[in-house]
């Protein structure tokens, strides 16, 4: 399995050719119930469908959403079997909670980026913490090949309420996620 | 309302809304259902769809006899339920082989392993060989699709119900699925034929040789459909698998030779031999119970298969290298965080109210079940759906003068609760049931019920009164009261366990589902407060304890219920000046 460093990430975006490429993407959402874990993840796998990728996503619903754990698993490529990513080989760790973020912390893969690190970076905070969910999407958007439009489509096709609020937290998260890809604001 | 007229066009469906879309694709008329994860959202799908008659029905038994006689009387029609949900069913289904359709039948069941929202993690594919009907089951939301609308066409041209299994991983999971457009299929007469659809002995020993007939019949389509596919490999290893299994064997072992099996009942028995003879090993790789395996076995051929423990729980892809070592599963326990009551959730108050009465509660399925979970644990035993009174009375043969009560919510009550609740009046039981009234099935997600007075498609019917059937039932004294009240609940409580009759308390409050109003949050003086705990044992996701034992109120939760005030002993906690 090729592994990919965040660096490796921004060269696949600068690639992108409007067409998928040959590696399957694995994003791993979490967090607990109520944080917008779910539509973070749908929003993430709607625009990587429009964008050309076959999408996989799974989640359990039910009684886990009672305040519960909620995780999502958001895979794309030209060709997904399993809708389920296999521990120790996520690209991503998307998590709206820093207890949760880490207790999965074994999905990261070897060059992955968790997410978890900057819940706590002054510098990475959402204007708004009720959105926190969009900005953190918008910073995934920077490390990921799926072009700009396809987010945008597929915020406009998923929120239904406070889309303005969203796309600005969303855009703010865009601009600090490439700050920190493009590496020229960390490491 | 959706109608799709283009074939091109790529929808991100689950699984459910997959297992819709192609329903309503092959012509469905009629769709019955009563929700249950994983299954849900297969019917608050369907009632999107123009041109299908969709229902919320009581109970499962109630939803497959109308759609199963939708299909008698001539259009193609579908139920859907979860795995226990069928348990519910089993009299109409295991009879209903015998019949056989006129249109089209296809009952849909979600099986959960892993157990993500149930009770118990039983394998249905074991009920296609005991009714003698064949199961279908897809791998991914794509299959779903296409899958279902090939079990329409099986009903028709076998004459018989056809089972569609998934499970959660498939029925929750998400893919690009390629929608296309609804087929115009004729609704076919019917007429009257006793022998037919008349189950009385001499018809029904016709039917079970015409059933057998069909089986073998049906044995020779599993050999022949590509619901049951080989994908050449590596002559080395071969894999035998079904559903999701299948996916995860793809992504460890992309050079195998698989069969993948799809019409998983009856077995291709010459199939699997002529596979098995292409391949150096054969590996059975299969969730939940070891059916494939004992199948295979059964036919002489050796086989590896998964060790026992795999039995248990959800398979992962990370299993898939360890069941082909034949290593054993390790059980780590679940570091998961527990779900708990929703902030101001009206069954909080209620339950309150029960553990200060120390009384032992028979209780049963739904978002009341978390009670259970520490601390409240304020309820006893859960069981199916409508057990709470029955269990109750049982409890109350052995136990006389026990303090014990019998909680239910208002959803699982219309499902089978009052059935036990007249059993009860009949056979002179005294005792206390409280229906848990917030007007919602919520732990799915908020779905309307006889009670609610709204259909699936949020149209008005006429409401059930809860409160006037239990009156009908013979009931002594029906109590309607806010559990907000829960000073006046509990002196209602003491005084109807220390009485003589039959008493039912209906605690009516909406579900935070749908109130989201809030009042202002309690004030809190750390002075005062005496870290006794007294507030933390309502388990309130709003109250967060810090290291020192003090209280830190999450304003972003917290709905200012004021429970947490009232149980404060120590003043600390005081409602807004």
């Amino acid at each position: 399995m090729i592994r990919r460093t965040k660096k490796d990430a921004m060269k696949m975006k600068s690639k992108w050719t409007g067409g998928p490429d040959d590696r399957t993407w694995n994003v791993f959402f979490c967090g607990t119930g109520g944080q917008g874990v779910l539509t973070a993840a749908e929003i993430c796998a709607v625009a990587a469908m429009h964008a050309g990728y076959h999408v996989k996503k799974s989640e359990v619903h039910g009684m886990a959403q009672r305040g519960g754990s909620v995780e999502s698993h958001v895979r794309f490529g030209k060709k997904v079997y399993s809708p389920l990513i296999k521990r120790g080989s996520a690209d991503f760790i998307v998590s709206f909670h820093e207890g949760e973020g880490n207790r999965l912390a074994s999905y990261l893969g070897k060059g992955g980026t968790s997410f978890v690190p900057f819940l706590r970076e002054p510098g990475l905070q959402p204007r708004d913490k009720r959105f926190a969910n969009t900005f953190y999407l918008g910073m995934l958007s920077a490390f990921l090949p799926v072009p700009e439009k396809f987010w945008n489509s597929a915020l406009a096709g998923q929120l239904k309420r406070a889309l303005a609020e969203n796309q600005e937290a969303f855009a703010d998260g865009r601009k600090a996620g490439f700050a920190r890809a493009g590496g020229g604001a960390g490491e | 309302m959706e109608n799709v007229k283009t074939t091109a066009e790529q929808k991100l469906l689950s699984g459910d809304e997959a297992v819709a879309r192609g329903a309503w694709e092959a012509g469905l008329r009629v769709a019955c259902a009563y929700p249950g994860t994983p299954s849900t959202e297969i019917l608050e799908t369907i009632a999107g769809f123009d041109g299908v008659d969709a229902q919320w029905s009581v109970n499962e038994k109630v939803a497959f006899e109308v759609a199963f006689g939708s299909a008698i009387a001539g259009g193609r029609s579908l139920y859907a339920s979860k795995h226990v949900g069928l348990n519910v069913a089993m009299d109409p289904l295991m009879t209903a082989s015998y019949t056989g359709v006129n249109a089209g039948f296809v009952a849909v069941v979600c099986d959960d392993p892993g157990l993500a929202s149930s009770q118990n993690e039983q394998d249905t594919r074991w009920v296609a060989p005991y009714s003698k009907l064949p199961m279908i089951e897809p791998a991914s939301p794509s299959e779903a699709l296409a899958f279902v609308k090939e079990s329409f066409t099986v009903s028709e041209r076998f004459d018989t119900p056809v089972l569609f299994r998934m499970t959660t991983r498939v029925a929750h999971s998400k893919e690009n699925v390629s929608v296309g457009i609804r087929q115009d299929v004729a609704l076919r007469p019917f007429s009257p034929d006793i022998p037919k659809y008349v189950m009385v002995p001499r018809n029904a020993y016709q039917k079970h040789i015409r059933v057998e007939k069909r089986l073998v019949a049906l044995a020779a389509l599993s050999e022949k459909t590509p619901l049951n596919r080989i994908e050449k490999g590596s002559a080395k290893l071969g894999f035998i698998t079904s559903g999701i299994a299948y996916q995860y064997i793809r992504e460890s072992y992309p050079d195998a030779s698989v069969l993948k099996l799809g019409f998983i009942y009856p077995f291709c028995d010459k199939k699997i031999a002529s596979f098995a003879k292409s391949v150096r090993e054969v590996v059975v790789v299969e969730e939940l119970d070891p059916i494939i395996e004992e199948h295979v076995r059964m036919l002489g051929i050796k086989i590896r298969a998964k060790h026992p423990t795999f039995r248990i729980g959800e398979l992962l892809p990370e299993h898939i290298p360890l069941i082909c070592k034949g290593a054993g599963k390790k059980e780590l326990p679940s570091t998961a965080r527990k779900p708990v009551l929703c902030p101001g959730c009206p069954h909080r108050f209620v339950f309150t109210v029960l553990k200060r009465n120390r009384v032992v509660v028979t209780g049963d399925i739904g978002c009341y079940t978390l009670a259970a979970t520490s601390p409240l644990s304020t309820l006893h035993t859960c069981l199916c759906m409508g057990s709470s009174i029955t269990i109750h009375e049982g409890f109350r043969r052995i136990l006389h003068d026990g303090k014990i009560v019998g909680v239910l919510g208002d959803s699982t009550f219309v499902h089978s609760g009052i059935t036990g609740l007249i059993n009860a009046v009949y056979n002179r039981v005294k005792g206390l049931i409280v229906i848990l009234d917030n007007s919602t099935t919520a732990m799915t997600g908020g779905q309307n019920h006889p009670a609610t007075g709204k259909t699936i498609r949020d149209e008005p019917t006429r409401q059930l009164s809860i409160e006037s059937i239990c009156e009908a039932c013979g009931v002594d004294h029906v109590d309607v009261i806010d559990p907000k009240e829960h000073k006046k609940l509990d002196a209602l409580v003491k005084e109807r366990l220390s009485g003589d009759g039959l008493s039912v308390i209906i605690a009516r409050m909406p579900c935070r589902l749908f109130d989201r109003s809030k009042s202002q949050m309690p004030e809190y003086d750390s002075v005062k407060c005496k870290t006794c705990g007294l507030c933390f044992a309502l388990d309130c996701p709003a109250l967060v304890k810090t290291e020192d034992g003090h209280v830190d109120i999450q304003k972003s939760l917290c709905t200012g219920c004021y429970l947490c005030v009232d149980s404060c002993a120590a003043g600390a906690l005081r409602r807004p000046q």
